[in-house]
């Protein structure tokens, strides 16, 4: 079969001129240069401290020395990219799971309250754009107020939300869920509002002339055309939801949680721990807003709506 | 192709359906009518109220359609024919005059779903397929699924676009969207047909041949057509009465009653008998700018 014998060279071809046509190749020369830069700076930063450490050890050092220290100190004011790997792989996959040290752990308990706070946020959301833009009188009155709970500084609001809630005998995933809400609803209402307003005044005369009810023109109209609105929200809200929960975590001197990871970081100077839970944060980010774009690309597909 | 192409003479074809025909005065009501009216607009006038002050967008507006009639709306742009069209459809409140569709108002016509509406633009809901999309208006009438079903089948291949059910409104070209407006405005079978420039969009090919499809579709249905075009030829081909309207404030400044055979093709358009009506239709546009300036 010589077709097959064809076929095959000719598909890893094709692929690997996907890759280079495509966005893995810049994605890889970005990154290395991103940890170059890294790299380089986590010697400048660190070796000033070095240098003293040296002194004060009254030994001997070369350039190759300094270099060397510089990457492996214990608390570096700047520490090394494998450095952080190296956290990361004793506290999440060396670690039980079960054990305070481990950072799935902390990843878990953050992830639960994002994702309640999400699911809260995007509920809300989505029902207040739907009031918003069915009753006149609440965009008038609701929308100010919108607007105006983003322009206050979460970290200035985090910690009186955890305060009166612990005042109600509200404590642990419940106050941080409800940081990550106030942030969340936001951007999904936002992004709502348009999508329930996207449908143009024909498709809307149409619904009219079917002489159809506010719930018909709901669901066949005004909500599917709001998918592709929905989904970019979700993209924004999901992240800040991690972004909220993380906040929660720290006025609260939570015992767990990623934000936990960050404050106890801080106070020993544990600059690796810390970055190790960036890092890992960032990760968890990542995911999540990828999930919603499989979600979205699914969906939207379904519907038949190219992307 | 019709066999007697060339020699009909329109004067031969018999009065069956307009025992009235003769009757100048198109807007008072003729004694001998025996067919009912499906519009009647009496001293129709709308005012849009806007920033810039107040746009008259009909004015003093006479209009009588009965059952059966294909009325085409021509007149330049702006002059109010979408307008007309919205206030039949109760989409627009006229300020003055008083209107009747199917002896009610437009609101319970509404009400009672006794038109579809064929948009300028097809308005297809593009995460439907063709399929849905026709089937929009039976969902929300609470059709049964199996009879709504075989409606979409027998109302697509109407317009020739059985095969294409499972396709979404970006996979088919406009000429094809456009019939599909068509087939979703047919399907739960009123029988007023309102239609605004459908064909607008297209080119000459396309819209000669839709043009001829729908000639068919009305003889064969004998719904009641309002049609608005821009297009004289196609007027004066699709209808048996032409409302030439002036420009703003719009106004009807005359109405061409035609009696052509029902099987015309589109070589009618090369006779005697069209081009003297397009030629009348045309003057009437003319006068109707002249007033104007
Ligand atoms: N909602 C509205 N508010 C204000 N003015 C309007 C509105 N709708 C239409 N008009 C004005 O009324 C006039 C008639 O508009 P209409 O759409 O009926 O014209 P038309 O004859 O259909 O034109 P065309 O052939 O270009 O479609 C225009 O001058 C237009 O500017
Ligand atoms: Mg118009």
């Amino acid at each position: 079969m010589t077709t097959d014998v064809l076929s095959a060279p000719a598909g890893s071809s094709g692929l690997w001129a996907r890759l280079v046509a495509g966005r893995a190749l810049p994605i890889a020369v970005v990154s290395a240069v991103v940890i170059v830069l890294w790299y380089l700076g986590a010697i400048w930063l660190n070796t000033p401290l070095q240098i003293d450490a040296f002194e004060r050890q009254g030994v001997a050092w070369s350039r190759a020395d300094l270099v060397r220290a510089t990457l492996a100190q214990e608390r570096p004011l700047l520490p090394a990219p494998h450095q952080i790997l190296a956290e990361m792989k004793k506290t999440i996959i060396d670690t039980r799971i079960t054990s305070k040290r481990s950072l799935v752990h902390h990843s878990w308990v953050t992830l639960s309250s994002t994702l309640l706070g999400f699911a809260i946020g995007t509920a809300l959301g989505v029902l207040l754009a739907t009031g918003i833009v069915h009753l006149r009188t609440l965009d008038k009155s609701l929308m100010p107020w919108v607007i105006s709970s983003q322009t206050i500084p979460i970290l200035a609001i985090a910690p009186m939300i955890v305060v009166v809630l612990g005042a109600i005998g509200l404590k642990g995933l419940v106050p941080k869920a409800i940081i990550s809400t106030y942030l969340c609803f936001f951007p999904v209402t936002i992004g709502m509002v348009k999508g329930l307003r996207s449908p143009d005044p024909l498709q809307l005369d149409l619904m009219r002339t079917y002489c159809a009810s506010g719930w018909q023109t709901f669901w066949k109209l005004r909500w599917p055309s709001s998918m592709p609105f929905l989904f970019a929200s979700l993209k924004v809200a999901i992240a800040i939801s991690l972004v909220g929960a993380i906040v929660g975590e720290l006025p609260t001197g939570a015992q767990a949680g990623l934000g936990a990871r960050l404050l106890a970081g801080s106070y020993y100077g544990q600059t690796i721990q810390i970055w190790s839970a960036l890092i890992t944060a960032a990760i968890l980010a990542a995911c999540m807003v990828a999930l919603v774009g499989v979600g979205e690309r699914l969906v939207l597909r379904r519907m038949g709506l190219r992307r | 192709m019709a066999p007697d192409g060339k020699g009909l003479a329109p004067q031969e074809s018999p009065d069956r359906e307009s025992p009235d025909r003769e009757s100048p005065d198109w807007a008072a009501a003729p004694e001998g009518a025996t067919r009912p009216r499906v519009v009647e607009a009496r001293s129709l006038s709308l005012t849009f109220e806007t920033a810039d002050g107040p746009v008259y967008a009909l004015s003093d507006v006479d209009l009588d359609v009965e059952r059966g009639d294909f009325v085409s709306f021509i007149g330049p742009s702006g002059c109010g024919k979408t307008t007309m069209l919205r206030v039949i459809a109760d989409l627009e409140q006229p300020s003055e005059g008083r209107i009747t569709v199917n002896g009610v108002s437009p609101h319970e016509a509404r009400l009672n779903r006794d038109y579809g509406y064929v948009f300028q633009a097809p308005a297809l809901y593009p995460w439907r397929n063709i399929e849905r999309n026709v089937a929009l208006p039976l969902e929300i009438m609470g059709v049964p699924a199996a009879e709504r079903r075989e409606k979409v089948r027998s109302h697509l291949e109407l317009v020739n676009l059985a095969g294409f059910e499972k396709k979404f409104p970006w996979q088919l070209s406009g000429g094809m969207q456009q019939r599909v407006s068509i087939a979703r405005a047919l399907c739960f079978e009123p029988n007023l047909l309102l239609m605004d420039e459908p064909f607008g969009a297209l080119d000459e090919i396309v819209r000669d041949h839709l043009n001829e499809q729908l000639l068919r579709l009305w003889a064969k249905t004998g719904k009641t057509v309002i049609f608005v075009t821009h297009s004289i030829p196609e007027a004066v081909f699709l209808s048996n009465r032409i409302v030439v309207m002036s420009p703003r404030p719009g106004r009807i400044i005359d109405v061409i009653e035609t009696d052509f055979p029902t099987d015309r093709d589109l070589d009618f358009r090369e006779t005697a008998d069209f081009l003297e009506v397009a030629h009348r239709v045309r003057e009437g546009l003319r006068a109707g700018h002249s007033y104007d300036d």
